[in-house]
């Protein structure tokens, strides 16, 4: 194998994250409690480092590098930048409540850091050998980050069901994997593709092995009915890790399916676009009929997150590029409003208490009309009232959905929303029309003050001006 | 010949196999899994990948399950609580079961993966199957094995992570200060005035 050196600068970033993350290792170690902090800026500073490198050295066309392992192209590009400035306001957001809960340590900063390199390998993959361990580098670090309040047997409880679950659904991923490897004889994902369309292959065989294949993603993603550790793992999480693994992962686990589906299986789409109509429907109807039962808001977001990931495959299995980008937009988007909402649990919560009830919110309004304001453009965007932005990340998949000619579940789709709009109303009405039962003043740091103000007037503000973020993401996968 | 060879292994195989799941000590069915993982060597054996079949004795006969062994004595596992409900969950689980078994059986059967499907691997290359597999392993592969080892560093990292407590919460002896330590760190000596008898 030969590689010059112009071949690893596109690959720099990875290479930059992965250094930064043992420097970080290593200087953590021999840091003396009170300056603990610098772990936490040179985080960031990574994170920016690697913007930098990722949006300074772009590939001129989708570029193969490290033998076919290794993708370089538009949609990488932008999951990647999106995957940074998730992160970078995960750490923001979650500073003050790792100190105030005593999480405060460099573990955490540097798995989250692995996660974050999962992610961008699973992203840049163009082979299922490095999908796969992409996939296994972010779930690892994620099951770590769930355990890392050891003190508490909720957060144990849940990490165990994430660790079981997650090592069985990467097993049934694995093993239908081995059998398209077997029947193609490759691993390379545009080598797949082109092994199939010759078709010279058992087309039961192929649906045998795609079956496993979606059941692993669609437990990866979330959806029904292979969500069951979906509502355990965020409610027994610490928030902090919870905004974590409801945002970010969410991109990566999208450019996963983007991979597998549309890169490797795009002629197998006749099979996956149904057993994707069976998943979208059941998510949508379960997520938000049994988020209105849900009186712990973790758990209602969880549900929540089902009925998204229900809109996300809705777009996928209109199988063209449109609905590929209309998709793309929805996950970009969600990951932003879902940030925002954790946030603000986050910003509730202080040392001894989380908010985490529905109670927790009551008379928002009469402590800080502000933050009750920003809620309420989250709440709002989540269930897709116009203008805010979550209304047009609905419009475009919905579009997408009717202009191939699945009314019937644009129709559907639309009364589970309607039904879920409820849920949503109701913190909008906890938060203005109820008396506070916590009265405790809210102690913010002017970062988080700064960085919630900034995440709620941008979910505003592309909502009004929806079209740039939905160009990029229509420029990428075109 | 071969062929003989082949079904012997196959079938301890699938018997140590379904065994470590049926067996009632844990001891046992780790023993049987080491059984299982020895008879999957023999056959790698038979398909001339010496590498992989001494990777699989001695990494996971010879580390994994020794450990593995290590755990199951020392935890007290009680059967008793494993196998509530066992009985109430049996019938569904054994529909589940035999369907999926039924509807694999039938793909994954002759018809479409018999040997005449599949050709051997050509087996009568000059290079040693090690050497092989270090070249790609080295040059075509080197980007998902450095993934891998990342992924192993970070096992390490969690590892510690959740098991590691602070200093101050073990309560241990440092050797070298007690040698260290003189009369004067621990004993005072008071001058006091002698009482009178009285």
């Amino acid at each position: 194998m030969n590689f010059t050196v112009t071949d690893l600068s596109l690959m720099l970033p990875e290479i930059f994250v992965l250094s930064m993350a043992c420097i970080i290792l290593i200087v953590d170690a021999y840091l003396p409690e009170r300056l603990r902090d610098l772990t936490y800026q040179l985080s960031q500073g990574t994170l920016v480092g690697a913007a930098i490198l990722t949006l300074g050295i772009q590939p001129e066309s989708s570029t193969l590098l490290m033998s076919d392992l290794f993708i370089s192209d538009a949609m990488s590009v932008v999951l990647k930048s999106f995957v940074y400035l998730i992160v970078f306001a995960v750490l923001l957001y979650s500073r003050a409540y790792l100190h105030n809960h005593k999480l405060f340590c460099g573990e955490y900063f540097v798995l989250v850091l692995m996660a974050t390199l999962g992610m961008m390998v699973m992203i840049s993959a163009h082979h299922l050998l490095t999908l796969y361990l992409g996939l296994e580098l972010l779930s690892l670090s994620l099951y770590a980050l769930v355990a890392i309040q050891r003190d508490s047997s909720q957060a144990s409880e849940a990490a165990m069901k994430y660790f079981v679950l997650g090592a069985l659904a990467s097993g049934i991923l694995l093993y239908g994997m081995s059998i398209l490897y077997g029947l193609t004889g490759t691993l390379e994902l545009s080598e797949i593709a082109k092994a199939i369309a010759t078709g010279q292959i058992e087309p039961q065989l192929l649906s045998f092995a795609l079956v496993f294949i979606i059941a692993g993603l669609a437990f990866k993603l979330g959806a029904v009915p292979f969500h069951m550790w979906l509502p355990d793992v965020y409610q027994g999480a610490p928030t902090a890790i919870t905004l974590f693994i409801g945002s970010a992962p969410k991109l990566a686990a999208f450019a996963m399916v983007m991979r597998i589906l549309s890169e490797a299986l795009p002629d197998l789409h006749h099979d996956w676009q149904n057993m994707l109509i069976i998943l979208a429907v059941l998510s949508i109807a379960l997520g938000n009929i049994v988020a209105i039962a849900q009186t712990n808001i973790k758990r209602m977001l969880a549900y929540s997150t089902i009925s998204h990931m229900g809109f996300l495959m809705l777009g996928l299995l209109v199988a063209k590029p449109d609905g590929y980008s209309a998709a793309m937009f929805y996950t970009i988007v969600y990951a932003l409003m879902s940030m925002g909402g954790f946030a603000m649990l986050l910003l509730l919560s202080r040392a001894g208490f989380d908010a985490e009830n529905l109670d927790d919110l009551k008379g928002l309004n009469t402590r800080s009309p502000w933050y009750a304001f920003i809620m309420m453009v989250i709440m709002l965007s989540m269930a897709g009232i116009p203008p805010f932005l979550g209304f047009w990340a609905k419009w475009a998949v919905l579009s997408q959905v009717v202009a191939h000619g699945f009314i019937w579940l644009a129709v559907l789709a639309v009364i589970f929303s309607v039904i879920g709009a409820f849920y949503y109303l109701r913190i909008v009405r906890l938060m203005y029309f109820e008396e506070p039962s916590d009265t405790a003043p809210l102690q913010v740091n002017t970062d988080m003050h700064l960085a919630v103000s900034v995440n709620g007037l941008a979910i505003l503000a592309l909502g009004i001006l929806p079209q740039p973020l939905l160009q990029v993401c229509i420029q990428s996968i075109s | 010949m071969i062929k003989l060879i082949f079904y012997l292994f196959a079938g301890i195989l699938i018997f140590a196999g379904t065994r470590v799941i049926t067996v009632k000590n844990p001891v046992h069915a780790a023993m049987f899994l080491v059984l299982s993982f020895f008879s999957s060597a023999a056959i790698w054996l038979l398909l001339e990948a010496e590498f992989l079949a001494m990777t699989l004795v001695l990494v996971y006969v010879g580390a994994v399950m020794v450990l593995f062994l290590f755990v199951v004595m020392m935890l007290d596992i009680n059967l008793t609580v494993l196998r509530e409900g066992f009985a109430r969950y049996f019938p569904v689980g054994a529909l589940v079961g035999s369907l999926i078994l039924i509807e694999m059986l039938l793909l994954v059967g002759p018809n479409y993966f018999g040997l005449d499907k599949f050709q051997v691997p050509d087996t009568a290359s000059t290079v040693p199957n090690t050497v092989a597999l270090g070249r790609v392993l080295y040059t075509e592969y080197l980007y998902a094995f450095e993934i891998a080892a990342v992924i192993l560093l970070v096992a390490m990292v969690a590892a510690i992570a959740l098991t590691m407590r602070s200093k101050r919460q073990n309560k241990y002896q440092d050797p070298a200060r007690q040698v260290e330590v003189s009369a004067h760190d621990r004993l005072k000596v008071l001058k006091m005035p002698a009482e009178k008898a009285q």
